[in-house]
This record gives C-alpha cells, structure tokens and sequence, in this order.
C-alpha cells in the first residue's frame, strides 16, 4: 500500500515518521505503513479502499464513520489509524457474505431504514455491536444504542424497526456461540 | 481533517512510558481513549510533538471495589464499562447515573473516566461526579505514585496539576461513611452535545443522618464547580425537605453560569437547583440505589424531551 504525503517543502517531510503496522480488517490480514497521524477512517476509506465508512462530520459528533475494533463501536474518525496496530477491524462491507446479506443489511431493506444512506453504515454497525451484547433488545435500547448516530433524513423510526427485525432474525436462527463469543471479546 | 506531525509512542509498560513523558521534551501528551484528544489535535487546538499511547499497557482497564469498599477505577477503564458494570448500581449510585450520560454509546465505548479528569473540561460529567464523591487521582512519575484529591487536581478549565513527567493511573472513590445515596442529572440538547447543566449529588447517610455530602456542577462555570456551602447544608443531620430546599438554594447560587446559544443564565441555575432537589427528593423517599437510578432515566427523559 502506498501512503502519498503532501510535500511541504520543510525539513520534517524530508523524515516523516512511518510506522509499520499489522491488522485485521472483515477478515484479512494486512500490512500497512503509515504516519501516526493518519487516522482510521483514512486508513480503511483510502489506504484499503473500503468506501462504505463515511467520514460525514469529521468532529466526533455524527457516527457516520463507525466501525467496530475488537467488537467495539466506535468512531473512525477519532482513532489513529496506528491504533489498530494487532486489532481486528470490522466494517460495514464485513457484514456481508459472498452471497447473503447480513440480517440488518435485510432488516433496514425491509423495514426501509434508509434514505440517502449516509449514516446507513455507522446505524449497522453500531447496531450489530448491540446485537452481539444483547440478542433481544427493547425499542428502548435499540434508541440508546444508535444515539451516537445521526440521520438527517427519515428520523429514526425505521431505522429502530430494521434493527429490531435484524434481531428478530438472528435469534430465529440456531444461534452460532463460537463467532458470537469472538465478537463479545472486547479489549483489557 | 488531521493532526499535525508528531512521534508516536506506544509503551508496554507504565515505567517505559514514565521515562517517555521524562524525556521526550517539552509538549509530551499521553494516549488513553483520545476521544477529546484526537479531535483537539485534528482542530489544531493540540499540537504535542509526541504522544504517548498506553493503551498497550497492561493491568490498566480494570475498576474495582477493595474489601473495605474503596472504589478503584483504572486509567483505560472505558466510560462502558462503567456504564453495563454490575459493580456500582447499588453502592454507587452517582457514578451509576453518571456513565450512561457520558458522551455517546460510541466515545463511551473508548473514552476513559481517568482520561475525562485529566482533560479537565467545565462540560466533563466524570470531574463533577467524583468531586461530589471526594475522590483523588493516583499520580505515577519517576518518584513513584502520590495521591491527589479532585479539588486540588483539577484547578482551572484544562488545567491539572499531574507533573510533567507523571501519568494518572488510577482514579479512586473512597469508602462510604455510611450508606451512599445520589445521583447525576444532565440536561444536553442532544445526545452527545456537551451539557446545558449537569449536577452530581452524593450523599452518606448513617443512622438517619447524613455524615457526608457532596455537590458539584458542570457546565454553569468556567470549572467544574464544588457547591460546598449547598453540601454542607446537608451534612450532620437528617436528610429533610427543608434542608433539600436549602441545599437546591445554595447550589444554585453556588452556580456561575453564562447566558448562551444552550440557554440563558437564569435558566442554568433554575436547572441547577431543580436538579438538586430532584436527586436528594428521590433519596428522600428511598434510601435504596435503586431509586436514584431512576432519577438517572428521568435525567435522560427529560434531555430528550427538551
């Protein structure tokens, strides 16, 4: 992967501070060098080329970048890239298999949980992130757990009802209790 | 937008990254959940020549209760984890109220309480709760490790007292002297906007009468305000709707607050004095946590009705 800086002409570009960096991203394994102030959502949208992480605000404010590190949400956008250094990244593009979409990809195409799909990312992730600590949650926590999320669209009605369907769907199934421990495994 | 260049560091160890802060020059700024941070260094606002990141430091996310009931919050100790912590509904209710108020679900997710006290932000939930609870930091430097209360850590807006050559490990709430009541209201105008008005409330109670009180402000000054007239209110005798009015009053006036784009002047301290009694009434008709958790969820229905 190669990382373009802007030639500012001073000494400091001539040493830029590049750092090696080994990680896990929907799966693959990577390598990726990097200056330490590259931040996450750079990495993933244009070090990767995953472009279903949206930088939207880029002030901590609106949740559109949010992928998951070791199963956390959180946002792209306030993470240095350098942090991901031996972690596991998921993005939207992970939830995905080659031929099903993930239930909350199917619950926000049932219940129409989106418009522009701006914020669709970051609301399925933070919502899988739920998902994965609690299989059946109330409407209640469904709201709590998006409310780091902006949609400027639609409100949030249907987004609720598509995770609320996603969750509907997953505990239908027989439930796969390796891959959801993998997940819960967070960080300490 | 991004941060300026600097050196990144990322230590194993609290001695190795002690000798980092020692000797890494003048602007040398440490790394824990980096969700004030990150975007103060992408605006420009922070520009540290390294950063010391101790997130691969072990032996650091932990929060704890000793045996005597010494709360013990370590320095990566997410704001989640506090927040789904099956240790402190009950025995400590304040911070209980607090952690859900904190943020958003997704900072919650990697800010740090320890990290939310060294910013030292007026708008910082974490430095009014522990204020109000009569907490310290524990300080790490070559000279090994001090204790130093709230009151004397935070002294001015972003201000704390840590040496330059010191981390915050440890953030510690110490033993009630009885049983502990309270509770934290916010008001923000959406989730993740910095609060109108928060209020932290923490009270000890030992054979019907309260032996300890504590009471603190965020966001109605240009620090995190310590309301010890209003506490002290409280404290020596039973907790009464006279002596709530009281405290609610002086609270009140305790409060510094600017007219802005988040309310007027009158406004905040109207809030600040509701709040007050808010939390100390619904201790008033219960003495269990319990119930102070819900004042916790009407904070939390109130910021989304407003």
């Amino acid at each position: 992967m190669t990382m373009v800086y802007d030639d500012t002409g001073d000494e400091a570009t001539a040493d830029v501070p590049v750092r090696k960096i080994r990680f896990t991203i929907n799966g693959r394994k990577k390598v990726a060098e990097i200056e330490p102030r590259l931040l996450l959502a750079d990495l993933i949208r244009r070090g990767v080329g995953l472009t279903g992480t949206h930088r939207g605000c880029d002030t901590t404010n609106c949740g559109a970048c949010t992928v998951l590190v070791d199963g956390r949400a959180g946002k792209s956008c306030t993470m240095l890239a350098v942090q991901v250094d031996g972690r596991e990244v998921t993005t939207v593009e992970g939830l995905a298999t080659a031929s099903e979409l993930h239930p909350l990809q199917e619950g926000f195409k049932q219940e129409h949980g989106l418009q522009c799909g701006f914020c669709t990312p970051g609301m399925m992730l933070s919502a899988k992130a739920l998902l994965d600590r609690n299989p059946d949650p109330t409407e209640e926590d469904v709201r709590w757990a998006i409310s780091g999320n902006l949609c400027r669209c639609t409100g949030y009605q249907n987004i609720v009802k598509s995770v609320l369907w996603a969750a509907a769907k997953l505990r239908e199934r027989e439930p796969e209790p390796a891959e959801a421990s993998a997940v819960n495994k967070v960080e300490g | 937008m991004f941060p300026a260049r600097f050196r990144y560091e990322a230590p194993h160890s609290l001695d190795e990254a002690i000798s980092l802060l020692r000797d890494g020059g003048d602007y040398v700024k440490v790394l824990a959940g980096g969700q004030s941070l990150v975007p103060m260094m992408k605006l420009r606002f922070a520009t540290p020549d390294m950063l010391v990141d101790i997130n691969d430091v072990p032996g650091l996310a932990y929060h704890r209760t000793d045996p005597d009931g010494t709360l013990r919050i370590g320095a990566l100790c997410r704001h989640a984890d506090l927040e789904f912590s099956s240790l402190l509904p009950g025995t400590q209710p304040t911070m209980a109220a607090a952690a859900p108020l904190v943020a958003d679900p997704l900072v919650r997710n990697r800010g740090t309480l320890v990290g939310s006290l060294c910013h030292a932000d007026p708008q910082g939930d974490w430095a009014s709760v522990m204020l109000a609870l009569g907490g310290s930091v524990i300080a790490q430097g070559p000279a090994g490790r001090r204790a130093i209360p709230l009151a004397e850590f935070v002294t001015g807006p972003f201000e704390n007292t840590l040496g330059h050559d010191e981390i915050a490990v440890e953030a510690v709430v110490p033993k009630a002297l009885g049983t502990r009541a309270g509770g934290y209201l916010k008001l923000e105008r959406r989730v993740g906007d910095f609060a109108t008005v928060g209020t932290a409330v923490a009270i000890e109670t030992s054979g019907g009468t309260v032996v300890r009180a504590g009471i603190a402000l965020t966001g109605v000054g240009g620090s995190t305000i310590a309301a010890t007239d209003a506490a002290a209110a409280l404290a020596g005798k039973p907790l009464s709707a006279d002596s709530i009015a009281e405290a609610a009053e002086l609270a009140a006036s305790a409060a510094q607050p600017k007219t802005d784009h988040r309310g007027t002047a009158e406004y905040k301290r109207h809030l600040v004095r509701v709040f007050v009694s808010r939390i100390l009434g619904g201790s008033l008709s219960s003495t269990t946590g319990s119930s102070t958790t819900g004042s916790s969820a009407t904070g939390a229905a109130a910021e989304r009705a407003a």
